[in-house]
């Protein structure tokens, strides 16, 4: 799903290669990186990426350094860090840089998919020998001018300054003399040390803040063109279901309703790219559309998914999780361990389906005029949209143009193409651009879901109490089921996610997984497969430390064992790593341990705290990064659940914004607070029950933490992502807490206090 | 259909022609092409559509432009003309967006706040803000940035 970078070469652009933009002076310095990338086998099959370019530096002669933006901005900050990494090493004055974000396109970008936490991991060291190329060219033009060795001169804060003399150029004087000059060999370049950054490590505010607050920034919602209409769509209550039959005549009716357009239905597995099918309706505006949607009538076949029904599936999982199930990592002798052990605890836990709910719901605005398509999108991956309209609407993809918005919010939904291709595929069917917007009722009902999920763990423990075994059971429904219609177990992606790789150290360990089947669309959503596996595994460690007479803390590093990279050789496949190799990014257990010494030094672990009250705690790692995180509860006021402190202590590497780093955390608690304490999706033969926020609940103010505190190591490593680590460990530290306040252990999400 | 007299952030605005039953976000956005109020969930229940009414705060997206015959709608490009509202500047100070969608309804519910009760208990800005839904979880820096608001005289 996921790709990676091999290796990258700067090289100058042509400046018709660049960016249609008006802004930008064509004279100076265009730099274009190329970033070779090669995709890695998965079990969704995205477009492949390809040795393009994909980021470009622009500077003028008046000094104006232009940067492009080529990842999607949900909220995580990219459109601030990368540019800013870049910034730092060009030696820029930040205040100088404009951010221009990039259309979707692979041939200029590679590879633009917005997800898995690795944009700044994927980018940090393409983006810094992009700044220091023209860096290098900079101060040789000042060489030149001077007549005096490079190493004389130094760029600094938008000037070159010659160090001997005092003498300075600005970038803007030197732009237009730099740009003849080739560019650098990638050995001749000079990176920043560390003492030497301005920007990375250091609080940058993002560059959209002052839009934001005066409510100018623009989403996919608000993007239009003038000629387009107001569409909503009628789906089917089932997914893969489709129109048996169906009367627009009342809808036609409404004044300001245009028309209506029937859309097919994929049938089951829908994919992740086709739209559900159903009947759209074209007005002059939203209300309009929404009272003619209100007045058409349908008739509906359910089609193969009509009889899922929550609590039947939650059984059907149980049986499976409490079944001998697919062997995907063994280590010593887990029957021998069971069989001889002194005390074994047995626990089972579970999560219900999520539905992603971002504030901006899925929209596109789409024209569709003489075989080309342009799109309008708030889009994660603008890339696999261009590849799924191509084919939907039978062009090719060089016609398909897709501007990538604001995202208000993505958290996974927006990666999938299906609502980009449903308003392309109208506007060509209706004959005319549409604005294509999900009620939030569309977004609840018809989304990607979380997989629910049982998980069953045993613990052996020896007559010392120590654990000699760990028999750990997985069953959820398959992401790889909304593709293939045989998967039924978990893929080596979702397993790779904390399950196969638990860092104890047990003699004797078995991970298992167990059939499910798929019967709604299942996605990837903030975290994905971590949430549950955290979830089991940090309740389960607290069962046994509790067993063990042993505080949760000092029984998770006892666990961990000795510092050491974690030995991998009883998974029975490939261990995913987050689609990156072990000896660049090894499962380090020293790291673990320091974040769960830091946290647990931070948050005064173990302090005493009155009746009613307590702390819990969970370690984690997740795409890389290593989190520890304790969470403590108030419940001394008749059981009422409050959260006074949440502690995390984070290691993701080199920080690059420390501001956005801690805002993740802050909010990623939040987040995980809706999954751990108020979400749910359920289903009813076949369809979903909520449908709006009155009834899918998520955090409120009301709900929050009192304060969150994180705690960033000074880390010289790689740096990794923050956007979705922050939420695993989160809902076991509380479970692990509410038990030490109050003596419950809850083993169901969301809690029931 | 009916003809509508209104007046938006300071400007007195007729049409003609416009569904009365529509709600005032819809008529913003489609009507008169002001997108800085959000859609959220078109029940009251997120807040990202909040403006004001007179002087009050309200869900544009169940309350009908009817509703608003000869009365005053204030929506955050209204808040003030260059995001000097003492609100907005709080909002920067204490870097509170994330993806930003919910922040226009997040403001324009505070400035309400701040002018029935100028120094909000944490309590009370609670109980008013929880109506206000972010994804993001930026509760705790909008809690932040609503008492450096109210410190500064935010009510103004």
């Amino acid at each position: 799903m996921k790709t990676k970078t091999e290796n990258q070469t700067v090289r100058k652009m042509d400046r018709r290669y660049f960016i249609k933009s008006s802004s930008i002076g064509m004279s100076g310095i265009v730099l274009g990186m190329h970033i070779a990338c090669s995709s890695r086998p998965d079990e969704i099959a995205l477009p492949p990426a390809s040795f393009e370019p994909n980021v470009y530096l622009t500077l003028n002669e008046k000094g104006d350094v232009f940067i492009v933006a080529h990842r999607s901005e949900m909220g995580q900050g990219v459109r601030t860090s990368l540019p800013s990494i870049v910034a730092d090493e060009l030696g820029a004055d930040w205040e100088r840089v404009q951010i221009i974000q990039a259309e979707g396109n692979e041939e200029k970008y590679g590879n633009q998919n917005t997800d898995g936490s690795f944009s700044v991991r994927m980018f940090y060291m393409p983006m810094r020998k992009a700044g220091a190329s023209a860096r290098l060219m900079l101060e040789q033009a000042a060489a030149n001018e001077w007549k005096v060795d490079v190493s004389e001169c130094k760029a600094i804060n938008h000037e070159v300054v010659h160090e001997p003399s005092g003498k300075k150029l600005s970038f803007g004087q030197l732009a237009g003399k730099a740009s003849e000059l080739p560019v650098p060999d990638e050995k001749d370049l000079r990176l920043k040390k560390r003492a030497e950054f301005t920007r990375i490590g250091k609080p940058t505010t993002l560059v959209d803040l002052k839009d934001i607050v005066q409510g100018k920034a623009t989403y996919g919602l608000d993007a239009t063109i003038p000629e387009a209409k107001v569409t909503l769509v009628k789906r089917c209550p089932v997914a893969g279901g489709k129109v048996r039959s169906f009367d627009n005549s009342k809808a036609l009716e409404v004044p300001g309703v245009i028309k209506t357009v029937q859309l097919d239905s994929p049938g089951f597995p829908t994919q992740f790219h086709n739209p559900l099918g159903g009947i759209a309706v074209i007005a002059e505006n939203t209300w309009a559309a929404k009272k003619g949607r209100d007045a058409l009538e349908v008739e509906w076949d359910f089609g193969p998914n009509a009889k899922y029904n929550t609590a039947d599936f939650a059984n059907t999982m149980v049986k499976a999780a409490n079944t001998n199930g697919t062997v995907r990592h063994e280590t010593g002798d887990i029957k021998g361990a069971l069989a001889s052990a002194d005390k074994v605890l047995e626990s089972t836990y579970s999560i219900p389906h999520l539905s992603h709910t971002p504030m901006e719901p899925p929209n596109a605005v789409a024209k569709f005029e003489n075989g080309k398509c342009e799109i309008w999108a708030p889009t994660q991956n603008p890339q696999w949209a261009i590849g799924s309209v191509a084919g939907k609407l039978g062009i090719e993809e060089k016609d398909v143009t897709i501007n990538v918005t604001l995202l208000g919010g993505g958290f996974g939904r927006k990666s999938k193409p299906d609502f980009v291709v449903e308003a392309a595929l109208i506007a060509q069917k209706a004959d005319m651009p549409i604005k294509l917007i999900w009620m939030r009722e569309d977004d609840v009902q018809h989304d990607f879901y979380a997989s629910s999920s049982v998980q069953h763990i045993k613990a052996a423990f020896d007559e010392d109490k120590n654990v000699i075994g760990w028999n750990h059971r997985s069953v959820f429904p398959t992401i790889s089921g909304t593709a293939n219609p045989t998967a039924q177990e978990p893929s080596n992606g979702e397993i790779s996610q904390g399950l196969i790789d638990v860092p104890y150290k047990i003699p004797n360990v078995c991970i298992e997984t167990g059939k499910a089947d798929v019967q709604t669309r299942i996605g990837w959503m903030r975290s994905v497969a971590n949430v549950q596996h955290a979830f089991a595994i940090g309740s389960m460690l607290d069962e046994i430390a509790e067993y063990r007479g042993k505080d949760a803390v000092k029984n998770a590093l006892e666990m961990l064992g000795k510092d050491r990279m974690l030995d991998l050789s009883g998974i029975k496949e490939i261990y995913g790593n987050y689609n990156e190799p072990l000896e660049d990014y090894p499962w380090n257990t020293g790291r673990l341990k320091s974040v769960i010494e830091e946290v647990a030094s931070k948050s005064n672990w173990g302090k005493s705290l009155g009746a009613g009250k307590g702390q819990g705690f969970t370690a984690y790692r997740s795409f890389l990064t290593y989190v520890a995180c304790v969470v403590e509860v108030d419940m001394s006021e008749d059981g009422k659940l409050k959260i006074p402190e949440v502690h995390f202590a984070v290691d993701c590497g080199q920080v690059v914004n420390p501001d956005t780093v801690k805002n993740q955390f802050e909010g990623g608690a939040i987040f995980a607070l809706s999954g751990a304490l108020k979400s749910a999706i359920t289903f009813k033969d076949g369809q979903v029950e909520q449908s709006n926020f009155h009834n899918y609940h998520v955090a409120r103010m009301a709900d929050a933490p009192q304060d969150i505190y994180v705690h960033l190591m000074d880390s010289e490593e790689k740096p990794t992502g923050v956007g979705e680590p922050p939420v695993p460990p989160v809902a076991p530290a509380l479970a692990n807490a509410i038990y030490a306040a109050s003596g419950k252990r809850l083993r169901d999400l969301p809690l029931k206090v | 259909m009916a003809e509508i007299t209104l007046t938006i952030n300071g400007k007195t605005i007729t049409s003609p022609n416009v569904a009365e039953d529509m709600p005032i976000l819809w008529y913003l956005r489609d009507i008169e092409g002001m997108t800085g109020t959000k859609f959220g969930c078109g029940m009251a229940q997120c807040g990202a559509c909040t403006v004001h009414l007179d002087g009050n705060a309200i869900r544009s997206c169940v309350t009908p432009i009817s509703a608003a015959k000869g009365k005053s709608i204030t929506t955050i490009e209204g808040l003030s003309e260059d995001g000097s509202h003492p609100l907005q500047e709080a909002w920067i100070e204490a870097k509170v967006p994330q993806c930003g969608y919910c922040q226009a309804g997040q403001i324009m519910n505070a400035a309400s706040l701040l002018s029935r009760n100028a120094n909000p208990s944490d309590k009370e800005i609670t109980s008013a803000m929880t109506g206000n839904i972010c994804r993001c979880g930026t509760y705790n820096r909008i809690k932040k940035a609503i008492k450096i608001a109210a410190e500064k005289g935010g009510s103004q």
